[in-house]
């Protein structure tokens, strides 16, 4: 009787090597979540909304690069960019922030996480960061091509690139704002719910909800009113924000009340993370 | 060297519901069972060890540390497995125990070879590469307690891990954790509400109920004291009863057996000098192991 391929019980072995602890632990969950955003190392299923989306806004930035190089009075900028595709960004969070965090309530697997070194705060973080980074790249990656494209066929030399990456700067600076605004109440709205499809039309259903109030209160007779419409809506607010603090044009007319717009997006922000924290906090002692 | 102690450990949930009141046990390393009927505040117990809630009076140490201030240390040394379902559906047992035991701190390298490892002790092999909703219960099973040994802890806490297993299954998950307890050096706490169970696997047993200790003590000590022998004639009975009363072995009687308390051996020979004077057919002698129900029963009507 041959004895090759024979497999031996050695036994149980004892874990030697280090344990990294919390900070590792942190930044593994946040590569986790970053991967599972765009579905790699999940089903095949997983992996087809990120890509058509993200698929769609680099054939977008594409096209602007081309159409910007033949046409230099072509003024689309990259601030322009997010605001146009903002109901493909609501979607993709609407996919996104369920599959981050209400898949983990609906499966049950939050005990043990929490019986673990994470804590509740940890868990928060690490999907926040990692949700806040695909939706960050999904429009920052865009417009690097759109910086690409234009870069490539300035005509001014070293100080027309030097023009775009001022340009590209703040437009990084607004996506990052879409990023943070969007994946607070994304995640907020998720974490209620173990329904991947409940949490993702409550998202859906808080935007689509809050741009007729905007409307509304746009056309009232009023300029206080009228100048403070956007702050009703995630949407109007971030380019109340953009158009305050950026000076971009969105064709809202913010009055005075700039500051508030600023200081309402901070709150909402702060206001979303609290709150997540506060469920989790619950969560975490079940 | 005690695992577990605590001193005089109170629970008290908001809202005025005490889930454990005044619970002082020191529990030394092996297979441990913790019982008591559903609510008797076995997961409560279970949580406050591993620093998921504060208690609200007492103190406990796990292995001489304190859950609530050194939740770290004590979470590195223990693994837990929970009584529901936890497990994604959509993901192989492979990298779901992976990604725990990097949660655990584990290195990427070291988090493969131990989830492998860990998947290959439980008993899953080649399954370990499907998507975890196609498996059984009792493979769900398994992989949960995969995670729980996933990056070698020294006390493993077992919420009800035969949970709607079928007796084969039952079997095996017991002869597992049996196993670990004895070969792989860990020390488990097993939580159940079937005593049966668990009596078979473990060295001691926790028992609770309403929160409360019922008793805390060895299988061993527990059993020891409490054996007794069955003697059963075809017939004449009584004689014999009254027989082995006057060699001063205090009998009673159970349908048509018996029943004398095995004080030390000697109690065998007397009551086998006593069938042959009297030249009664024996039908059986044999040892008969009180049941550790019947204990906790019977230390229970005291109590009350």
């Amino acid at each position: 009787m041959s004895e090759t391929g024979v497999i031996h019980d050695i036994g149980y072995q004892r874990y030697e090597g280090p344990r990294l602890g919390r900070a590792a632990a942190i930044n593994a969950l946040y590569v986790h979540g970053l991967r599972a955003a765009f579905g790699l190392g999940r089903s095949a299923k997983a992996k087809i909304f990120p890509w058509l989306v993200a698929g769609i806004t680099v054939l977008v930035a594409v096209i602007i690069a081309a159409v910007k190089s033949q046409i230099p009075d072509f003024t689309f900028g990259y601030v322009d960019f997010d605001d146009n595709l903002s109901w493909l960004i609501i979607f993709f969070v609407a996919i996104l922030a369920p599959a981050l965090v209400s898949r983990d309530i609906r499966s049950g697997v939050l005990p043990l996480y929490f019986s673990r070194p994470l804590r509740a705060a940890d868990y928060v973080i690490a999907k926040f960061l990692a949700m806040v980074t695909a939706v960050w790249l999904l429009l920052g990656v865009p417009q690097f091509i759109m910086f690409l494209g234009a870069a490539f066929t300035t005509k001014d030399g070293f100080s027309g690139v030097w023009d775009e990456v001022q340009d590209l700067a703040p437009g990084w600076a607004y996506s990052l704002l879409w990023a943070l605004l969007f994946t607070s109440i994304g995640l907020l709205v998720a974490s209620l719910t173990g329904k991947q499809a409940f949490a993702a039309g409550g998202i859906v259903a808080i935007f689509l909800m809050t741009a007729p109030v905007v409307g509304v209160l746009s056309v009232l007779p009023s300029s206080a009113a009228n100048h403070m419409a956007g702050l009703a809506s995630p949407m109007t607010l971030i380019s109340g924000v953009g158009s305050w603090a950026l000076g971009s044009q969105i064709g809202l007319d913010l009055g005075r009340y700039g500051p508030i717009y600023g200081i309402e997006a901070f709150c909402l922000i702060a206001a979303s993370l609290l709150l997540l924290l506060a469920r989790y906090r619950k969560v975490a002692a079940l | 060297m005690n695992i577990i102690a605590t001193q005089a450990l109170t629970k008290t949930y908001g809202g005025g519901v005490t889930a454990l009141s005044d619970l002082t046990v020191a529990v030394e390393p092996g297979v441990i069972g913790l019982v008591g009927a559903n609510g008797a505040g076995k997961s409560t117990f279970i949580k406050i060890m591993l620093g998921l809630i504060a208690p609200s009076g007492g103190s406990v140490r796990v292995f001489d540390l304190d859950p609530v201030t050194e939740t770290d240390k004590v979470r590195a040394r223990v693994g837990y497995m929970p009584e529901n379902d936890c497990l994604p559906p959509d993901v192989s047992a492979a990298e779901f125990v992976t990604h725990l035991a990097r949660m655990s701190g584990l290195p990427r390298t070291a988090a493969r070879e131990r989830a492998s490892e860990a998947l290959r002790h439980v008993g899953l092999y080649e399954e370990r590469y499907r998507q975890i909703g196609g498996y059984s219960t009792g493979m769900k099973q398994r992989v949960k307690l995969a995670q729980a040994l996933v990056h070698d802890p020294d006390l493993l806490l077992l919420d009800e891990p035969t949970n709607g297993l079928d007796p084969a299954g039952r079997d095996a998950m017991l002869a597992l954790i049996h196993r670990i307890g004895t070969e792989f050096g860990i020390s488990v706490v097993v939580c159940s509400h079937l005593l049966g169970e668990v009596e078979r696997i473990c060295d001691s047993l926790i028992a609770i109920q309403g929160g409360r200790l019922l008793r805390a003590d060895r299988i061993s000590s527990m059993t020891a004291a409490s054996d007794v022998l069955a003697v059963e004639v075809t017939e004449r009975t009584d004689e014999l009863a009254t027989r082995l009363g006057e060699l001063g072995l205090p009998v009673t009687r159970e349908g048509r057996m018996l029943l004398v308390p095995m004080e030390s051996d000697l109690a065998y020979d007397q009551i086998l000098r006593a069938v042959t004077d009297l030249e009664l057919n024996l039908h059986r002698l044999d040892q008969r192991r009180h049941r550790v129900a019947e204990l906790f029963t019977a230390k229970e009507t005291v109590d009350v």
